[in-house]
């Protein structure tokens, strides 16, 4: 069972589905010359204007995407660490409040022990 | 009684739905939806139910050809959910799904506004159930910002109705502009709930956290009563146009990058929205003809997607795309209907995506907004590449996962809903006439020309292409776990922060001041212990009589000078 070959498992198969994007990519772009669209808008006019949008818009947009990544993407932790932050925090500050308590206990007892002294 | 049949059926359903097990419950939620559309089908166009509730004049019921196609959509989304959802046995799921399609179909059959914010609060209400039948911290606080957010949508709603009341003095929901008393409350309530830009991320936020079959049901309703509200009160507003506009462009960006796929999915259901809240802007009767269309082809196509990843969910356990692929191998029937899906989302000829969206781009260029028609095209475009081929292709298909090992095909009853969903994505998109002819508003339009066709498939192979050459030469960014900060972050980063900060700055202050008043209170009582203690220095030394005395001597004193 494990070693069942499956369809894109053999490099060929890969190769020739890519090559048919590429045959069909082409044969949509010849068919731009040889049938007559109707035109709304003057830019549709330029021959091949959907292939070229298409392809340029998506390129675009993943080279932007990439940029993106480095300003917004954080660890998958993210929002997470804000929780635990504000737990241990929290605890830190308990802490903190604690530390205070216990120095005023502190202080309390060293001006008792001069009272009482 | 009659006019209840479409409303009614759902909400004895959910009851019945918690006291029934196995088969008989199965029947029941299957058989609900057709009786609703039965009774829809048995109403007429036109047909109002009035009642009067404490000096209110209201009209629970009205039945237009609008209202008519989101109530059969909804019936549609509910049986397909209902099969999808039967793997599981969670009586609270079950309960709330019927209560949630329930209320949506309240929610577009409502003729007056207090009747809307009914259904419309109901729907938060038993939404939030899916989210929370996750079980897990994440969900728990996911569901609970959802909720919070959903209430604040139904408050705006609730105030926006007072407003209105108070200077028109009836309740009938109709269309309103932007112009009408308490106009701006209703746009931020229905706009919240459409994701408007800023106002999206209880969408990506909490659908996710959803289960396999909560998510389904989540992108079938809220956000399409939301499309339906606006197209019912806002049409024509053409502030509508832009916010459309950005709503389907830059979700494509975060989709690009984002890991978990069913996030993805939700970020292109904010962009498919935009499609639709553009044609409402533009507000002929072909545009919202094809806001409507859409929304009606979304629901299935979006909830044929979701459904297809719940399944891989349920499979694997996993939706990250980083940790998915390869699973065509062990799902293979899953995979099949995925790229249905996909193919229908991303609107290839044949396809229900292709018959919808045309007709919103069509009226676009038709009233000239070439601007506009510019960024539909590349969010055309862009759909196609994130969730028409990033969706399928990551959890499908890359490099093999340690799921595709062990992965299981799906349920029989999930393979059945999706089947379900595949043929009626196809149904629509190759008649398209049929469809057509459920819509609203008479249209003279015809999908499939030479030119429409072939300019679709030249944008659609040549992003394909793109997709190829930026997978070939490494420049496509790769599936990495992380998260990405959207707006969000204002509520989930910012505020706990700084509130963080500045109850710890408070807590610092004030436990200074409180020591230094410790100390202070300590030295004064110590000091005065030093005076007037029991071994002080007034106690030491100075006698009874000595302090006798002086009294005596003050008193004296004091009435010499009295007498003076």
């Amino acid at each position: 069972m494990k070693n069942k070959k499956y369809l894109f498992d053999k490099p060929k198969n890969v190769k020739l589905l890519i090559r048919a994007l590429y045959a069909s990519c082409f044969v949509l772009f010849t068919l731009d010359l040889v049938i007559d669209r109707h035109i709304y808008h003057p830019w549709e006019e330029f021959i091949g204007f959907y292939a070229f949008y298409g392809c340029l818009s998506c390129v675009i947009l993943v080279l932007i995407a990439r940029e993106m990544r480095k300003v917004v993407m954080r660890d998958e932790d993210y929002y997470d660490i804000k929780d635990i932050a504000v737990d241990d925090l929290r605890t830190e500050d308990e802490n903190k409040n604690q530390g205070i308590e216990e120095k005023k206990k502190e202080d309390l007892m060293m001006t008792g022990e001069k009272v009482d002294g | 009684m009659d006019s209840l049949l479409p409303i009614l059926p759902f909400f004895i359903t959910a009851i019945l739905a918690l006291f029934t097990r196995g088969w008989v419950r199965a029947v029941i939620m299957i058989g609900t939806p057709i009786i609703a559309a039965y009774g829809i089908y048995n109403l007429e166009v036109g047909h109002t139910l009035n009642a009067t509730l404490m000096g209110f004049e209201l009209s629970p019921i009205r039945i237009d050809r609008l209202s008519m196609l989101f109530g059969y959509l909804f019936c549609i989304a509910a049986i397909l959910g209902n099969i999808y959802a039967l793997y599981h046995k969670d009586t609270m799921q079950h309960f709330a799904a019927q209560a949630y399609a329930g209320s949506a179909v309240g929610a577009v059959f409502a003729g007056d506004m207090l009747t809307l914010f009914i259904f419309w609060e109901l729907m938060a209400l038993t939404s939030s159930v899916f989210i929370f039948a996750r079980r897990s911290d994440a969900s728990l606080y996911a569901g609970i910002r959802y909720l919070v957010i959903q209430i604040i949508s139904g408050l705006l709603l609730l105030a926006g109705i007072v407003v209105y009341y108070q200077s028109i003095g009836n309740l009938d929901f109709n269309h309103l502009g932007l112009d009408a008393p308490g106009a701006w409350f209703f746009f931020l309530a229905f706009g919240i709930k459409s994701a408007f830009p800023f106002l999206h991320n209880w969408l990506t936020d909490a659908y996710p956290e959803a289960t396999p079959s909560g998510t389904v049901f989540l992108s079938s309703f809220t956000t399409k009563v939301a499309v339906y509200a606006l197209a019912r009160s806002f049409a024509g507003e053409e502030i509508l146009i832009y916010i459309g506009a950005v709503m389907a462009f830059f979700p494509i960006y975060y989709a690009v990058i984002e890991n978990n796929l069913r996030r993805v999915l939700t970020y292109s259901l904010i962009n498919q929205i935009g499609f639709m809240v553009v044609g409402i802007g533009i507000g002929t009767e072909l545009a919202l003809n094809g806001a409507v269309a859409h929304a009606f082809a979304d629901v299935i196509f979006k909830g044929l997607l979701m459904m297809s990843m719940g399944a891989v969910l349920f499979s694997t356990g996993e939706m990250r795309g980083s940790e998915l692929g390869g699973l065509y191998k062990r799902m293979p029937k899953t995979a099949i209907f995925c790229i249905i899906g996909a193919a229908s989302i991303s609107a290839f000829p044949l396809f229900s995506g292709f018959v919808s969206k045309s007709i919103i781009v069509t009226a676009v260029l038709q009233e000239g907004y070439y601007g506009v028609w510019l960024i539909l095209l590349f969010a055309a475009a862009g759909v196609f590449h994130h969730a028409g081929i990033k969706i399928p292709f990551f959890a499908f298909f890359s490099h093999d996962s340690k799921h595709s090992e062990t992965a299981k095909e799906a349920p029989k009853n999930m393979l059945w809903a999706m089947a379900l969903s595949s043929v009626l994505c196809v149904l629509i998109g190759v008649y398209p006439g049929t469809f057509y002819s459920m819509l609203p508003w008479p249209m003279d339009y015809m999908p499939y020309d030479t030119t429409h066709v072939l300019t679709q498939l030249q944008l659609l192979f040549f992003s394909a292409l793109a997709f190829v050459w930026l997978k070939l030469a490494h420049i496509y960014p790769p599936e990495l776990k992380s998260v990405n900060i959207d707006a969000e972050w204002i509520y989930r980063k910012l505020f706990p922060k700084s509130i963080y900060n500045i109850t710890n700055i408070w807590s610092l202050f004030y436990g200074k001041v409180q020591l230094q008043m410790g100390q202070l209170l300590q030295i004064s009582q110590y000091t005065t212990t030093q005076f007037f203690g029991a071994d002080g220095f007034l106690s030491n030394f100075r006698s009874l009589g000595g302090m006798v005395m002086w009294v005596a001597v003050l008193l004296s004193a004091s009435l010499f000078l009295y007498y003076l």
